[in-house]
């Protein structure tokens, strides 16, 4: 934890000494961009709940079907594969349209066959 | 639906077939401007808006300036939440009139903790809860709204919590023009987990950007957090860049990410002094990006007068740096949810203030050196100090586990009081799911990796397409909740907008709040309790004191009480004055040439008031002269003596009089005076007796034995079109000649 401490502004600052105003205006964004590149590195390699509510929401599912199908494939171990993703492997699988498979996805219709679509056990 | 000028805007009627309605267009607008000056009435701005407003309310004093409105150049904002949105709209509609165009609206307190979309219209707490119902309908109101004023309106909520991506879809497909985005929000002031805010935040970024909306970042509530507010500049300029550089990464353009900036500190400290090279450093650093000029709410109390001046000096800190936007706190804030008068207030404020500072930077110029560059320079490299440690620490999430930030101390200082989070902990921890190989999202304008086969051209080629690219496929969920939603609200307080009861209203329709000010000669302490015994004996429900403030410890305080009316008043039982219709002045020039007519005007009694008098008299004025009446004026302090005997002297055919002191009733008391003496000389049959000032009114005069009196904002023809018709009437002809005058105009 970050403990109390006096402030020591002037004897830090003389390492900027040097620096003119542009410099030191690079400065702060290099070290900003240190600070963000992790966190916009993990955003692309996770998803949430939230995040594939909002694919379900843009393929016209409403929102409490779209919650509703998300927390039955979280529940699966599924999520990683993307929801909509899910959905649409199954449409395909049983030849039928999107919204109906989303919705039997939720109604627990495909509770056991739905790891299958990925080819896993 | 049009609107009307002298209509309230139908809310049920708004409501109809609100299922299939589809925003008018998509998208932030900025107000156009060029660089040329523009003349505006007798003026040359440099710095406004290039286009006026159809419809709207000048400011009052513009009644001195053939009422103009010139819109300054940057985006007003006012923020609005009463709880029920269909109540904001109302309010909306007000702010929009007086100049705003950029209409926020608040959420319900607890609705960043629910996981998905809030569906209908229940009542919220402190706020709206947003929903795509609620979303639609204002949005239908504002696209309205908009053609009614002539000025595109930015309507902006808030994507955060842990539903931020579903949020910011609807958003995107319901045409929200700006939203609030900044996950360090989630995590500092919502305790959501951090990581799920910024996988999240990816993701919403992208969406809002693909819809052109305005992002504006959340760095200023760690102002409102400190204790000492102005001490966490530094970590305000970290926050930003963290939002900032983020942003862009996920997709945003630069000019779509707007850094919400407030004067971080207040009067009576020296508050320039600190603001103002915070202002400019940061504009330094976050050179291209917009700026979102936010008003100080830390510093104000329930003092109205004070949070007014404040923000005047917030508006000079704008202008004397810049502001894309410039947001309003209204005056109130500091001692209620804010009543919908003090938004329009707050609004006027702004734009008052804009166009009396117009052109500042032609004149003055901020000095390279000294004072503000240097304090300039110390808060970057304080800024810079902290992102260090940052990186030190081992990144922004162990950083935050520490508590570095929102700490009182001024860095490097710290007072070891920052808000710490758990990297692990708070609402959805451990939610994040790491995206497979196979992963795939078959929709537009997604962020992050996806593993989309190639051959297509568009992922929602897929599907069919999605929802930001066809409206039609979006699924409408109206109410859920059979009692609590706008429909019977509505039904509740329909006699109050629609069957002629009319109540006072802050907040919502029919809600009867009014505010008593008064100041009661003693201490504080007393008044406060004498002052809702009083506001109670008035006969209004639930007082309450909501501003006191001493004058002196035993000579007086004044007070300001509100209170409940719980009763109404019946439109059908008001007997409201016809609005008496000028004679045409053509006609009015005829009727003095055939008939002429010769006035007496003078200010009575010990008034030296000449400028009002005149404006009704003299030809360059547009007053009786230019008509042909032949005006004896005789002056100021003119006794009612010399009034009459001039009026004999010439054989006036009417006598004007001005007052415009009104102490112990001497206006009254000299219109009497000139009744009875004309009455006295047996000439009142043959007067026109009129008088006019700033405490005269019709009501008053006619008491006062006069045959007509007029107040503020009269002119010359309000004054020859009365006396002719009085004319008319005591020849006993004025139902011809007006009925000749209406068949005349109607060929
Ligand atoms: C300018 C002014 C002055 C000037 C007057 C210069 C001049 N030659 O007229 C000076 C500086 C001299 C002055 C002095 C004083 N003033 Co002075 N003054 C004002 C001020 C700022 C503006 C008045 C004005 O010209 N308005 C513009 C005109 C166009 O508006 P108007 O007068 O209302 O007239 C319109 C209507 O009322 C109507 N009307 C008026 N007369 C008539 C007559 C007829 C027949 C009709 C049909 C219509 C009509 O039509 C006009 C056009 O629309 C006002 C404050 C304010 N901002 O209103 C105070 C004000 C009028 N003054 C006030 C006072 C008290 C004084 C002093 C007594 C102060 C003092 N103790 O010394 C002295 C007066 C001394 C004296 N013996 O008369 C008070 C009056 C309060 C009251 N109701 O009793 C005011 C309201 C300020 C205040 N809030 O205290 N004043």
């Amino acid at each position: 934890m970050v403990q109390e401490r006096k402030d020591d502004f002037e004897k830090k600052r003389q390492k900027f000494k040097n620096l003119n105003n542009e410099q030191l205006n690079k400065k702060f964004w290099e070290l900003a961009e240190k600070i963000v590149d992790p966190l916009i590195n993990m955003a692309d390699e996770y998803t949430s709940p939230s995040i594939e509510r909002s694919v379900l929401l843009r393929m016209g599912f409403d929102s409490l079907e779209a919650k509703a199908i998300v927390n039955k494939i979280n529940s699966k171990n599924l999520l990683g594969k993307g929801a909509g993703n899910v959905i649409l492997k199954l449409a395909k699988r049983e030849n039928m349209d999107i919204h109906k498979a989303g919705i039997e996805i939720s109604d627990g219709k495909f509770d056991d066959s739905l790891v299958n679509l990925f080819g896993g056990e | 639906m049009d609107l009307k000028a002298d209509e309230k805007i139908d809310i049920e009627k708004l409501l109809e077939n609100i299922k299939d309605y589809k925003p008018k267009r998509k998208g932030w607008k900025w107000r156009p401007k060029t660089q040329n000056k523009k003349k505006v009435g007798k003026f040359t701005y440099s710095d406004i808006s290039d286009t006026l407003l159809n419809n709207s309310v000048p400011l009052p004093s513009a009644s001195y300036f053939n009422d103009i409105d010139p819109q300054p150049e940057p985006v007003i904002t006012t923020e609005i939440a009463s709880g029920r949105f269909e109540d904001d709209i109302r309010r909306m509609r007000m702010a929009a009139w007086h100049g705003a165009d950029h209409l926020m609206v608040i959420r319900t307190a607890g609705q960043s903790h629910y996981d998905g979309l809030i569906e209908g219209t229940p009542e919220g707490v402190g706020g709206v809860p947003i929903s795509r119902k609620q979303i639609r309908a204002t949005r239908k109101a504002l696209d309205m709204i908009e053609e009614e004023v002539g000025r595109p309106l930015n309507f902006h909520s808030y994507v955060s919590g842990v539903a931020g991506p579903d949020i910011a879809v609807m958003f995107a497909e319901e045409g929200v023009n700006g939203a609030h985005q900044d996950p360090q929000y989630n995590v500092l002031y919502r305790n959501v987990n951090m990581q799920r805010s910024f996988v999240d935040a990816a993701v919403a970024k992208k969406i809002m950007a693909s819809a052109d909306m305005l992002q504006i970042d959340g760095a200023h509530n760690a102002n409102a957090t400190a204790r000492d507010a102005w001490k966490v500049m530094p970590e305000l300029f970290v926050q930003h860049a963290i939002n900032a550089l983020f942003s862009i990464k996920a997709g945003m353009p630069k000019e779509n990410i707007a850094l919400s900036t407030v004067p971080p500190t207040g009067t009576p400290a020296p508050a320039l002094k600190y603001d103002l090279p915070y202002a400019v450093a940061l504009r330094e650093l976050f050179e291209g990006f917009k700026f979102r000029a936010q008003q100080n709410t830390k510093y104000i109390t329930s003092d109205t007068r004070e949070a007014t001046v404040l923000h005047v000096l917030n508006i000079l800190l704008s202008k004397l740096t810049s502001a894309d936007i410039q947001s309003t706190i209204t005056p109130d804030e500091g001692r209620n949810v804010p009543w919908h008068y003090n938004n329009v207030k707050a609004v006027n404020t702004a734009k008052q203030t804009f166009l009396g500072l117009d052109g500042l930077n032609e004149m003055i110029e901020l000095k390279k050196d000294g004072y503000v560059s240097e304090k300039a320079r110390e808060l970057k490299e304080r800024a810079i100090l902290f992102m260090e440690e940052i990186i030190n620490k081992g990144g922004y999430y162990k950083a935050v586990e520490d508590g570095l930030f929102v700490d009182s101390g001024y860095y490097p200082a710290r007072n070891g009081d920052g808000i710490s989070r758990e990297i692990e902990g708070g609402v959805g921890a451990g939610t994040i799911v790491k995206r497979d190989k196979e992963y795939m999202a078959p929709v537009c304008e997604h962020f992050g990796y996806n593993n989309l086969p190639n051959e297509i051209e568009k992922p929602c080629d897929l599907i069919g397409g999605c929802t930001l690219h066809d409206h039609s496929k979006i699924k409408y969920i109206d109410e859920l909740d059979a009692s609590d939603n706008v429909e019977k609200r509505l039904a509740e307080t329909k006699e109050f907008r629609k069957d002629g009861k009319i109540k006072p209203e802050v907040e919502w329709a029919g809600d009867g709040w009014i505010n008593v000010t008064m100041l009661l000669p003693i201490e504080k302490r007393i008044a406060n309790v004498a002052g809702l015994e009083i506001v109670k004996n008035m006969g209004l429900k639930n007082p309450e004191v909501i501003h006191s403030r001493t004058m002196h410890p035993a000579e007086g305080t004044l007070l300001e009480v509100k209170g409940r009316v719980d009763f109404s008043i019946d439109l059908d039982n008001l007997e409201i004055p016809e609005v008496e219709e000028n004679l045409d002045e053509d006609i009015i020039r005829n009727e003095i040439k055939n008939n002429p007519m010769k006035v007496v005007a003078a200010t009575v009694g010990n008034d030296e008031h000449s400028v009002g008098m005149r404006e009704i008299i003299d030809i360059k004025h547009g007053g009786l002269e230019k008509f042909g009446i032949k005006t004896k004026y005789l002056g100021t302090s003119v006794s009612i003596n010399k009034v009459v005997d001039a009026a004999i002297e010439i054989d006036a055919d009417a006598v004007l009089i001005s007052t415009i002191i009104t102490h112990n009733d001497i206006h009254r008391t000299n219109m009497k005076k000139l009744n009875n003496l004309c009455i006295e000389k047996g000439i009142r049959d043959d007067l026109i007796l009129v008088s006019g000032g700033t405490q005269v009114n019709n009501d008053i005069a006619l008491e006062s034995g006069m045959d007509a009196g007029f107040g503020p904002g009269t002119n010359g023809t309000d004054v020859a079109s009365f006396i002719v018709k009085e004319r008319w009437k005591r020849k006993g002809i004025l139902k011809d000649k007006l009925s000749e005058v209406k068949e005349e105009s109607e060929e």
